[in-house]
């Protein structure tokens, strides 16, 4: 809601500042969203009447003129506008104005003739103006009067961001009336005669949907002149409203719909044929709007019916079949109140808004629409002329106005503020709402403009809002002390995010809709969860994979010319729409060097196997098993799932050429992905007893087909029942000399130890030959 | 005689301070003590010297024996610290050169300020909650308060989900948590709720998705005092700084009665950095919780918008473009 400051004060003129008054309205929450000047600032600029005009003797373009600005003689000024003439009035900046611009007016000399000053156009004075030239005043235009107060440009626009419980202040009289409560001003409230009826022309009203239009109130006015012109007052007060004036009929209504909050409508007569019906729309009814959209109308759309057919979209927009145009002499005027829960909606559902549904879906006062009616009327009748006909209305059920009990012991346990109830019904009197004081509870009935008092909390709200929030106290909170549990099996996923920072990934946060073809491509997934009103095609549905994002990182970086990209996010995922269906997933990426570019370091490229660390890093210290498997986006024979207790929990493994190839990555780089669930549980340590002998290492190296798994020896080892053995692991593969070709030898070594004695060598060796005949199991032979 | 050692010595201990190198040093010392050596050759004609003369002669004799070892001896170490020297000096190292191996990566900024949230609200009790972005219309509308239509759910442009039945929507702001959370569990409940949220709307300040934290808490006279005296605790150690200016402003939402938007004073004047309330009757009562019986507030900020003013980050979009420039910042 932008208004003037002005209009605003001829309703009610506390004794505040422009700003003063831009943080009342803002800390009652009425939020201030813009507060600018109606003008640019500007001085010694004068109404003046050009008295002569004569060519420049040494110019073509120039003339020279006398120009009457009040007291003293004529002044001469040379000017240069093409609309130049004697007996205007226009804008004169006089010697010493300082004009928009910091541009300062000083006695100068123009191709050797004395100018003592400037006459001036709209643009030069930073006032909209479309003629080109100077500014033409209107010929009453006092001579002499400063300009700023002529044009009354010492205005400033106030822009108010409303929320939507607050529809009462969307007009002057709303605002005014806040003001008036909030500063204890009296107001000057516009009196408002009912208009005598000088022609018995009436329509019929029938209110078909009493629920949704339970009250209308409409007029006729007979012999209107159309094309009289809109008063000045009342387009600037439009224009500084961001109404632009359109005639003089449709500014009127405009005009009270600001002032008094009342959309209203204006029907061309001699169109409307026969009476008007508040009605649900038909099947099949269409209309065309005033904005020219035609519309196939649904059954739940209210309409203003007359004989034949919809003439308006009821509360949101007029028919322009009906409308007032040039030409229309009988005008037929709408005053009406239309509940909220039917307006509410559907502009949106049509895809535009209007002043009027904005008002009526948020709630206008239904107490109000005949006193507009009768405003708009004089107005008509003041400066259009015409005969008004007597107001007919029809009322059905209208809103309740539950009364509502405050508990004063309620207000201080809920602000944690004791008020004393004399103060609470001090400031619910000064917001006009009718109260009355029985022990602890005080009773309130709203007024027909709120729609926003239905419960205890509303009404301290409003207590609250008078009072002041900032005036409620600040002091430290109590409670009772209870500590957050610490389950030693759970960790938190800062947890996860912090080993993969400390293993050099670097956290990414991507969108979670992404291009459906990364679905397809990175989790073959032909059916993702889609939105139905995607800001963009390529942020359309719900990814089930954090790869693509990754990738899409990746890419980012290659094309800023990074070398080495690391990368990792933790997001949901979206397999479907349930809530289980939503998993939050860890998934990284590690594209280029093995380690940072550096001296004396290897310049290997990252692969499988350095990431497959980094996955065994965040399972530590469970192990998992690495199975061979298919997946969509990965290199099939270098990749693998992630096992734990016999559960897939995700892959991990090296991208598909096909996609570094699609993608243009130049080298793959290698992803994983896993349930951050199942990464969350952790096993609480329990400490075993160190054994105080000495422990005794084996090294074996067995040649194997190259085929054989490392994972089937360990298996095969693993069936080896001693208590003796603590550990086997792999140390070293090799292939080449003294390996037969096809073979590879892997190097294990066998630690053992007992708990209660040195070993002997004999049950060493004995322990060692069973690994060995488990090995030779697997087809593996001791190496030569 | 007694000369005779003296010039032996003394000619030994030249021979010994003359000489550089280990091997040479052991030859000088058989050419004098040892078998054959010089001094070794005095003692032997001990023998043949009158009784009387034997006793000072031999005594002369070990003196000069032992003048030479010890000599020999400082010789020896002051060679061996000399090699010692020579070899640490040849193996100095450019102590300049950089570290080497792995570097480590970094948190997104946008996690960093989670945490840090997160800290400061468990150290007074308050715990982390999470749930699902796919939402129905009951946990993200209905149960708080925002009927159908409602012109309050115009504050907040919806992305809506394809799904069988009831219309689902990506959540449009944390709270959907804070029900699902009163749904399971009576207060006290002192609970923070971080994640991503989605809105149709996206430039400079506005991403389709963001990230809030919403906070709870609903217990027996938790009043508006106490919501201010939370914010203002947190925002002035968030911020760090104690004389940091906080202001309540009334505003609405339809889950909150009394609402507030809360600004603080920076720089350039006020500024919004969230909105909070008490929380509504209605959404206590939608979600089973006696609300006579109890009071609760309820806060949400934005932890993109918190993560710029944190670290002075001027445009929203670099947090979602994951350029390793930026983000590499933050380590």
């Amino acid at each position: 809601m932008k208004f003037s400051e002005q209009w605003l004060r001829s309703w009610v003129n506390p004794a505040l500042s422009s700003d003063e008054l831009a943080h009342l309205l803002t800390m009652a929450g009425l939020e201030v969203e813009e507060n600018e000047a109606a003008a640019p600032a500007f001085s010694n600029v004068f109404v003046a009447e050009v008295l002569s005009v004569s060519k420049h003797p040494d110019a073509d373009r120039l003339n020279v003129c006398s120009v009457n600005v009040g007291e003293a003689g004529p002044l001469q000024i040379v000017c240069g506008a093409p609309n130049v003439s004697v007996g205007i009035r226009i804008p004169c900046a006089r010697i010493g104005a300082v004009l928009p611009g910091d541009f300062k007016i000083k006695q100068a000399k123009v191709r050797g003739i004395e100018s003592s000053g400037m006459l001036c156009s709209g643009k030069e004075l930073g006032l909209p103006d479309d003629v080109d030239g100077l500014m033409i005043l209107p010929a009453d235009a006092p001579v002499g009067t400063p300009i700023r107060d002529y044009l009354n440009l010492d205005d400033r626009l106030l822009t108010l961001k409303l929320t939507p419980n607050r529809t009462d202040c969307l007009s002057i009289k709303g605002i005014a009336r806040e003001v008036a409560a909030l500063t204890g001003t009296a107001q000057t409230v516009v009196e408002i005669a009912a208009v005598a009826p000088q022609v018995d022309d009436v329509r019929s009203i029938t209110l078909a949907a009493g629920d949704a239009c339970p009250r209308y109130a409409g007029r006729v006015i007979k012999g209107v002149n159309q094309a009289a012109p809109t008063p000045d007052w009342m387009k600037q007060r439009l224009a500084r409203s961001g109404t632009r004036s359109i005639s003089a009929i449709v500014d009127i209504t405009n005009y009270v719909l600001l002032e008094q909050g009342q959309p209203m409508h204006a029907f061309d007569l001699a169109k409307l044929q026969g009476g008007i019906t508040v009605r649900f729309a038909h099947a099949g009814e269409t209309i065309t709007l005033l904005n020219d959209k035609e519309l196939k109308l649904e059954a739940d759309m209210l309409v203003i019916a007359d004989e034949a057919r919809p003439v308006a979209l009821a509360g949101i927009m007029g028919g322009g079949e009906t409308g007032v145009e040039a030409g229309a002499q009988d005008v037929f005027l709408e005053s009406a109140f239309f509940a909220p829960a039917v307006i509410a909606g559907k502009a949106r559902r049509l895809g535009f808004s209007s002043d009027s549904s904005h008002r009526f879906e948020r709630g206008v006062d239904f107490g109000s629409c005949r006193n507009a009616l009768e405003r708009a009327t004089q107005l008509v009748l003041d400066i259009c002329g015409g005969q008004a006909g007597p107001v007919q209305e029809s009322v059905a059920e209208l809103p309740a106005r539950a009364p509502v009990a405050l508990r004063v012991s309620r207000v201080a346990r809920v602000l944690g503020l004791a008020l004393p109830a004399d103060e609470i019904v001090a400031i619910l009197r000064r917001l006009g709402l009718a109260t009355a004081l029985a022990g602890d509870v005080i009773t309130v009935t709203p007024p027909s403009y709120r729609f926003d008092i239905e419960i205890e909390e509303d009404l301290i709200e409003e207590v609250a809002r008078v009072y002041g929030y900032d005036n409620v106290p600040v002091s430290a909170s109590v409670a009772k002390l209870a500590m957050l549990a610490q389950p030693g099996n759970l960790r938190g996923k800062a947890a996860l995010k912090n080993i993969l920072a400390a293993r050099d990934y670097q956290e990414a946060i991507n969108y979670a809709f992404v291009e459906e073809k990364w679905e397809a491509d990175f989790a073959g997934n032909t059916a993702p969860v889609k939105l139905i009103n995607p800001i963009a095609s390529q942020m359309s549905v719900m990814r089930s994979t954090l790869f693509g994002g990754l990738i899409n990182g990746l890419k980012h970086n290659i094309n800023r010319r990074h070398e080495r990209v690391r990368l990792f996010e933790v997001a949901r995922v979206f397999h479907g729409v349930a809530a289980d269906a939503q998993p939050e997933k860890i998934a990284g990426l590690a594209w280029g060097g093995r380690e940072p570019e550096q001296w004396a370091a290897g310049k290997d490229k990252v692969d499988f196997f350095d990431v497959k660390a980094d996955v065994e890093a965040l399972l530590a210290p469970r192990r998992a098993e690495f199975r061979r498997a298919s997946h969509v986006a990965l290199h099939p024979g270098r990749s693998a799932e992630v096992v734990v207790d016999g559960l897939v929990i995700g892959v991990v493994g090296e991208l598909h050429p096909q996609w570094s190839q699609a993608y243009e990555l130049g080298s793959a780089p290698v992803l994983f992905e896993l349930d951050v669930a199942a990464l969350l549980a952790v096993h609480k340590h329990e400490a075993r007893a160190v054994s105080k002998f000495q422990p005794v290492r084996r090294d074996l190296a067995l040649v194997v087909d190259e085929h054989v798994a490392v994972a089937e020896l360990l298996a095969a080892f693993a069936k080896v029942k001693s208590p003796l053995i603590t550990g086997i692991e792999l140390f070293d593969v090799y292939r080449g000399k003294g390996v037969e070709e096809g073979k590879k030898s892997l190097a294990f070594k066998v630690l053992m130890q007992d708990t209660q004695k040195t070993l002997t060598d004999e049950e060493v060796e004995s322990v060692v030959a069973e690994i060995i005949r488990r090995g030779e199991g697997c087809g593996a032979t001791l190496r030569a | 005689m007694v000369a005779n050692v003296q010039a032996i010595l003394e000619e030994g201990l030249a021979a010994l301070a003359a000489t550089n190198d280990p091997v040479e040093l052991e030859n000088t010392k058989a050419r004098y003590v040892g078998k054959e050596g010089a001094i070794s050759a005095l003692l032997k004609q001990l023998g043949t010297l009158p009784p009387e003369e034997k006793k000072s002669f031999g005594a002369t004799v070990n003196q000069a024996k032992q003048a030479f070892e010890a000599a020999l001896n400082t010789r020896r170490e002051a060679l061996a610290a000399e090699k010692l020297a020579k070899q640490l000096a040849a193996e100095a190292l450019d102590i300049t050169l950089p570290g080497r191996g792995r570097s480590a990566g970094g948190l997104h900024p946008v996690t960093l300020v989670q945490q840090r949230i997160e800290n400061l609200f468990r150290s007074i009790g308050f715990d982390v909650a999470d749930g699902p972005e796919i939402e129905n219309d009951f946990h993200n509308f209905a149960a708080l308060n925002i009927p159908k239509d409602h012109p309050a759910r115009a504050m907040q442009d919806t992305f809506y989900v394809e799904g069988a039945g009831e219309p689902l929507v990506l959540r449009t702001h944390t709270s959907p948590i804070q029900v699902r959370y009163m749904l399971d569990n009576q207060p006290p409940i002192k609970i923070i709720a971080p994640g991503r949220v989605y809105r149709v709307d996206s430039d400079a300040t506005h991403s389709p998705m963001f990230h809030q934290m919403e906070g709870l808490w609903v217990d027996e006279g938790v009043s508006f005092a106490d919501l201010k005296s939370v914010i203002v605790d947190f925002l002035r150690n968030f911020f760090e700084r104690d004389d940091l200016q906080v202001r309540f402003r009334p505003s609405f939402f339809p889950f909150t009665e009394p609402s507030a938007e809360i600004d603080v004073l920076g720089a350039r004047g006020w500024l919004e950095v969230g909105g909070c309330g008490m929380v509504h009757p209605n959404v206590l009562k939608n979600v089973g919780i006696d609300a006579e019986q109890y009071t609760g507030f309820a806060f949400g900020i934005g932890l993109d918008r918190f993560a710029m003013l944190y670290y002075g980050v001027n445009d929203l979009r670099l947090f979602f473009d994951n350029d390793l420039s930026f983000l590499g910042q933050f380590k």
